[in-house]
C-alpha cells in the first residue's frame, strides 16, 4: 500500500503547494491592486490614522488634523476660514472623499507618496508617529481675504496672479461652503453633504477655475491684442472707421453701443476700449476672422485647460462661427466663454510684456520634518503677444482706468489698467448680466499683480450690475492688498 | 519502488503469518528501523516550549500594538497553554513515547495563534458585527480539545480496535451527517445547515463525522480490498471495477450529493468523497478509482451547479468577487472574497503587524471560515507561507506514519485522516484565497469552533497511536484482535 500512500502524499502537497503558489499570487503580485482597490475601505482608514499633513498660506497653516480617536477614523479633518479657503483646499472627508488639492497632493498629506518613503521608514524604526507632509501655497492671505470680503454675499469669483511668476495669490468663489461640515462620517455629515450638493446655489462649484462666463468686454482685450498683433492697426491712436450702429457681416442685425453718450463713431481703439464700444471691436473681430482671432485667444490659453494643479474647466473660443458670429464672439459674447482664471491670465500677460506666466497653486511640497520634497520652477505658459503689443495694451488699460469705464479701480500712486466688462447671458439676454472686471496694478517698487473678479446676478437693478461699479472695487482692493497700498 | 515499499509485497498483507514473520521484519528494520530512531521524545519537549512561547509572544505582540501595553491575561495564557501541553507530552512519554515527536508541536503551536488571532478580533469590538468574545471559550474548547487527546492517549490503547467498530461507525456517521438537515436553518449561516444546535449549544458534526467516517472507511476497505482490486475488467487500458463492486462508491456519491443539496454543504461533500477515493485508490492501488472517483464528482459538481441556485452563487462570488461591491450587484452576493482577498493584498508580504490591521472589515466569519484572512493581512505573505508549512508538516507526518504502520488498517486510517486534513485545508484555504469557491468549513485548530478544535485534537491523538505503533521497535504488532481472521489471505 505504501506506493499509492506516496501517490497521496505528493498529491497533498501539490494541494498545498497551490495554496502557496495562489496566496504569493494574491498578496505578492497583485497585493498593490488589492489594497489600492477602490473598494478597499483601508485607504481612507489609513488616511485619517494618523495626522494628515497641512495646506500652508503665508506661512500659516489654514487645515488642522484633530485627533478624534474614532472606532474607524483616529484623525478628523479641520480648516481655519473654511469658506474663504474652501475653493483652494477643497474637502477632505471620512466618508465622501477629497477634492481640489485636499485630494491632488493627497500623496503628500498624507504621507504616501512615495518621497516621503525614506522618512515613513525612518519614522517606523525610530517609533515615531507617521505624518503627513505639508503643501505651501502661493496665496497672499490678505488677497484673499480682501476678495472674499469683497464679494461678501453676492455670487461671483476671483483670481489673483502675480504676472511675474504666475503664482496664483488669491482664489475665491462665492458663496463658499464648510467643508469641516461633512468632514466625519456621521449622519449630520450626510445631510451636510446632501443639502450642499442639492443646494441651486451650487456652494461647491469652485467658479473661480471651473465655471465658465460669457466675459462680455473684457474680450476686447483679447480682440484688440488681435488686431496689433496681425497689423491691423498699429496703434492704439488710430481711427478705426467704424459705423455706429455697425451692421454684422452678412446680416441684417444692428449692434449697437450701450449708451448714446458714447462716442463710437468711428472711434479710436483707445477711445473704443475708453468706453467700451461693441461696435469697434465687433468689427475688428469681423475683419480679422474667426481663425485670427482664434489663434490669439489660444495663446492666452483659450480652449485649453490649466492644472493649477486643479484642473481649471476650458475656456472656449470657436472655431466655426459665422462672420456675424465672430463679430460677437470678438466682444465676449454669443459663443465665448472664459474662466475668471482665463481673464486673470489675460491681464497678468499684458502686464509682464506679453509673456504670460504659468498659473500654480503649490509652491513647495515638504515632509513633515519641513524638508523640501518639491519645489515650484516657474515656467512660461506662452507668449501670446509681443512686448510691443503689450506696452500698447497697458497704455490702453491704464486709460480705461484713467479715463473710461473703469475708474473706480484708481489706486493713488499705483499704475492701474484694467477693462470693465458686462456680460449678457440667457436666452435672449434676459438673465441678469455679469459684471466683469480684469486689471492689473505696478508699484513702483516693481510688484505686480492682475486680477479677475466676476459678480453674477447680484442685483435687480440693471445698472447696477456692470463691471465698473461691481466688480472694480473688489479688484481694486485685491491689488491693494497685494502691494500694500 | 525503494527499499521502503514494505508493504506492497503480498506478504505484508498478511503480517500475522508465522512464515514471513522473519523476512518481513529484517526488511522492515532496513527501512524505518525503529530501533536506530531515538524516540525524540526531548526534541518533542524543546519544540513544544517554543510552540508555547510563540503564541504567547503574539498575545503580547497583540495588547502592544492595540493598547500599548501587555495584556493582563499573558501569563494565564501562557501557563495554561504551558501546562495543557506539557501535561499532553508527558502522558505522551508514558503512553506513546514512540510517537512522532512534530505533531503535538504543530498541533498546540496552530492551536495558540489560532487563539491569539481569535483574541485580537475580539477585541475589534463592535467594528465586527455580533462580536461576542470568544477567545476564552476558545482556549476552553483548546482545552477540552486537549482532554480529548489525552483520553485518546490514555484509553486506546491499540487503533486496531477501532477496527471492530467499523459497521457501527458507518451508522453512527450516518446520523451524524444527516442530523443537520433536520435542523432549522439560521439566516446567518448563509444556506449552509452543517451545525446541531440545543439551545445555545451547537455542535458541528461534520468534523466528528470526518473521523468516523474514516474508521468506516478504513475498516470497510481493508476487508472488501481484494475484491476491489482483483476483480476487475480491461477497459481502454484500464482495470475498471466490475458493475456490483461499485456499490459502495455510489453510495458514498450519492451521500455527498444528499449533503451537498440538502445541507448547502458544498466543502464537506467535496471532502467526503474525496477522503473515500483516496483511500479507496489507496487500499486497491488501483488508478481506475481515480479516474472514476474524478467522474464521479465532476458529473456530480456539474448536475448540481447547473440546478442548485445556491451553488451557483458560491461560483460566481469566486468568478467575480468584487461583484458584490458594485452598486447594481446581483442579489445575495456576498463581499466576503472580496473582503479577504483585499485583506490579503492589503497585508503584503510583510504584512500588517499583529493587531494594526484591519481585517474585522471581513466581517462575517471573520474569526471562524475566514480567520487565514486576518493571518493573512497581520502576519503577510510570510506568515502565510509558514502556516502553510505548519500545515503541509502536519499532513505529511500523518502520511509518513501511514507508510510507517504495520497494519494496513493502521495505514489506511492514517492516510484517511491525514488526507482529511489536505483535503479540508486545501478547501478552506483556497476558498478563502479565491482559488476555488467558497465553502463553509473550518481551518484545522486556527478556526473558532468547538467541534472544530476538539475533532482536530482527537485525529492528532489516534495519528499518534498508529505512529506509536509503528516506531515501537523490535515488538511484531499484536495480532490484530477478532477481525484479523477475516482479511488475512
Amino acid at each position: 500500500m505504501n506506493k499509492p500512500i506516496r501517490r497521496v502524499s505528493i498529491f497533498c502537497l501539490v494541494l498545498i503547494l497551490a495554496l502557496m503558489v495562489r496566496t504569493n499570487w494574491v498578496q505578492g503580485v497583485q497585493a498593490d491592486a488589492w489594497a489600492g482597490n477602490k473598494y478597499n475601505k483601508r485607504q481612507v482608514y489609513d488616511r485619517y490614522a494618523y495626522p494628515r499633513g497641512n495646506i500652508i498660506v503665508d506661512g500659516q497653516p489654514i487645515t488642522q488634523s484633530t485627533f478624534v480617536d474614532g472606532l474607524r477614523y483616529k484623525y478628523k479633518r479641520s480648516w481655519t476660514d473654511p469658506q474663504m479657503y474652501a475653493p483652494v483646499t477643497g474637502y477632505s472627508s471620512q466618508a465622501f472623499g477629497a477634492s481640489q488639492l485636499e485630494q491632488l497632493e493627497d500623496g503628500v498629506l498624507s504621507g504616501s507618496d512615495d518621497r516621503l518613503f525614506f522618512r515613513n521608514t525612518l519614522d517606523m524604526l525610530t517609533g515615531e508617529q507617521k505624518r503627513g507632509g505639508d503643501v505651501v501655497t502661493t496665496i497672499n492671505s490678505k488677497a484673499q481675504k480682501a476678495a472674499f470680503e469683497g464679494l461678501g454675499n453676492k455670487k461671483g469669483a476671483v483670481v489673483a496672479l502675480d504676472p511675474k511668476t504666475g503664482a496664483i495669490l488669491a482664489l475665491v468663489s462665492t458663496p463658499s461652503y464648510d467643508p469641516a461640515s461633512f468632514a466625519g462620517n456621521e449622519s449630520t455629515d450626510s445631510k451636510a453633504w446632501t443639502d450642499l450638493n442639492a443646494d441651486p446655489n451650487k456652494p461647491m462649484l469652485n467658479r473661480a477655475l471651473r465655471e465658465t462666463y460669457p466675459p462680455g468686454s473684457t474680450f476686447k482685450l483679447v480682440t484688440a491684442s488681435a488686431a496689433f498683433e496681425n497689423g491691423l492697426y498699429q496703434n492704439i491712436d488710430d481711427q478705426t472707421a467704424t459705423p455706429d450702429p455697425y451692421t454684422l457681416p452678412g446680416t441684417n442685425f444692428v449692434l449697437k453701443n450701450e449708451s448714446d453718450r458714447e462716442q463710437c463713431g468711428n472711434a479710436t481703439i483707445k477711445s473704443g476700449m475708453d468706453q467700451s464700444c461693441n461696435t469697434v471691436f465687433a468689427k475688428i473681430g469681423a475683419d480679422l476672422g474667426k481663425d485670427k482671432m482664434r489663434v490669439q485667444a489660444e495663446k492666452f490659453g483659450f480652449n485649453s485647460t490649466v492644472d493649477t494643479p486643479i484642473r481649471s474647466e476650458k475656456s472656449v473660443f470657436p472655431s466655426n462661427s459665422t462672420p456675424d458670429g465672430t463679430a460677437q464672439d470678438s466682444i465676449g459674447q454669443h459663443d465665448t466663454q472664459a474662466t475668471p482664471l482665463q481673464m486673470a491670465m489675460v491681464s497678468a500677460a499684458i502686464a509682464n510684456n506679453g509673456s504670460l506666466m504659468q498659473p500654480y497653486l503649490v509652491a513647495e511640497e515638504r515632509s513633515a520634518s519641513l524638508t523640501t520634497i518639491s519645489k515650484h520652477s516657474e515656467k512660461q505658459f506662452s507668449q501670446p503677444i509681443s512686448p510691443a503689443t503689450a506696452q500698447k495694451m497697458q497704455d490702453l488699460m491704464v486709460s480705461v482706468v484713467e479715463n473710461g469705464t473703469g475708474k473706480n479701480a484708481k489706486i493713488p500712486g499705483v499704475t492701474v489698467g484694467g477693462k470693465t466688462g458686462t456680460a449678457q447671458h440667457g436666452e435672449g439676454n434676459a438673465g441678469l448680466p455679469f459684471a466683469w472686471f480684469t486689471s492689473y496694478a505696478k508699484a513702483s517698487d516693481g510688484r505686480t499683480v492682475a486680477v479677475a473678479v466676476v459678480v453674477e446676478d447680484g442685483s435687480n437693478n440693471r445698472d447696477g450690475i456692470s463691471g465698473g461699479r461691481l466688480a472694480a472695487p473688489i479688484a481694486k482692493s485685491v491689488m491693494q492688498a497685494v502691494l500694500g497700498k | 519502488m525503494s527499499t521502503f515499499d514494505v508493504s506492497s509485497d503480498p506478504n505484508s498483507r498478511s503480517a500475522g503469518v508465522p512464515a514471513d514473520r522473519a523476512s518481513s521484519r529484517r526488511r522492515r528494520n532496513t527501512t524505518i528501523s525503529p530501533q536506530a530512531t531515538p524516540n525524540r521524545r526531548n526534541t518533542e519537549l524543546a519544540m513544544l516550549a517554543f510552540a508555547v512561547l510563540l503564541p504567547v509572544l503574539a498575545y503580547a505582540n497583540v495588547g502592544l500594538a492595540m493598547d500599548d501595553k501587555l495584556p493582563a491575561g499573558m501569563l494565564g495564557y501562557g501557563l495554561g497553554m504551558g501546562a495543557l501541553a506539557l501535561i499532553a507530552h508527558l502522558l505522551m512519554r508514558k503512553f506513546a513515547p514512540y510517537a512522532d515527536p512534530l505533531m503535538l508541536p504543530i498541533a498546540t503551536l496552530l492551536n495558540g495563534l489560532g487563539v491569539v488571532m481569535i483574541w485580537r478580533l475580539d477585541k475589534a469590538g463592535p467594528l465586527l458585527h455580533n462580536n461576542f468574545p470568544a477567545a476564552s471559550n476558545q482556549l476552553m474548547w483548546s482545552g477540552l480539545g486537549i482532554a480529548f487527546f489525552i483520553v485518546v492517549m490514555v484509553f486506546l490503547k491499540d487503533h486496531r480496535v477501532l477496527q471492530r467498530y467499523t459497521y457501527i461507525s458507518m451508522a453512527v456517521a450516518l446520523v451524524l451527517l444527516a442530523a443537520p438537515a433536520f435542523f432549522p436553518e439560521r439566516k446567518e449561516d448563509l444556506g449552509a445547515k452543517i451545525w446541531i444546535r440545543m439551545g445555545a449549544f451547537s455542535i458541528q458534526p461534520g468534523e466528528f463525522a470526518k473521523i468516523i467516517l474514516t474508521v468506516f472507511f478504513a475498516g470497510y476497505l481493508m476487508v472488501k480490498r481484494d475484491a476491489l482490486a482483483l476483480a476487475s475488467r480491461r477497459f481502454m487500458g484500464l482495470y475498471l471495477p466490475r458493475g456490483r463492486d461499485l456499490g459502495p462508491i455510489i453510495v458514498i456519491w450519492l451521500l455527498s450529493l444528499l449533503i451537498l443539496i440538502f445541507e448547502n454543504d458544498l466543502g464537506s461533500s467535496f471532502l467526503y468523497f474525496g477522503l473515500f477515493v483516496v483511500m479507496l485508490y489507496v487500499a486497491t492501488e488501483r488508478t481506475s478509482w481515480i479516474v472514476v472517483g474524478l467522474l464521479m464528482s465532476i458529473g456530480g459538481a456539474v448536475a448540481v451547479a447547473s440546478t442548485a441556485s445556491h451553488v451557483k452563487t458560491r461560483i460566481d462570488a469566486w468568478l467575480n468577487p468584487m461583484a458584490a461591491f458594485e452598486p447594481k450587484h446581483p442579489q445575495g452576493a456576498t463581499e466576503q472574497i472580496g473582503q479577504a482577498l483585499m485583506s490579503f493584498g492589503s497585508g503584503g508580504v510583510t504584512g500588517s503587524g499583529l493587531g494594526q490591521g484591519r481585517s474585522w472589515l471581513i466581517d462575517f466569519a471573520a474569526k471562524s471560515d475566514f480567520i487565514l484572512g486576518s493571518f493573512g493581512e497581520e502576519l503577510g505573505l510570510t506568515g502565510m507561507m509558514a502556516i502553510f508549512m505548519l500545515y503541509a508538516l502536519l499532513i505529511q507526518r500523518g502520511l509518513r506514519t501511514a507508510v510507517a504502520a504495520r497494519d494496513p488498517f493502521g495505514k489506511l486510517f492514517a492516510v484517511g485522516l491525514s488526507s482529511a486534513m489536505a483535503l479540508q485545508v486545501f478547501v478552506v484555504a483556497g476558498g478563502v484565497t479565491g482559488l476555488i469557491p467558497l465553502t463553509g468549513m473550518t481551518m484545522p485548530f486556527l478556526a473558532q469552533g468547538g467541534s472544530s478544535v476538539v475533532a482536530n485534537w482527537a485525529l492528532v491523538a489516534i495519528l499518534l497511536k498508529i505512529s506509536d505503533n509503528a516506531r515501537r521497535p523490535g515488538v511484531e504488532p499484536t495480532p490484530t484482535p477478532e477481525i484479523q481472521g477475516g482479511t488475512a489471505s
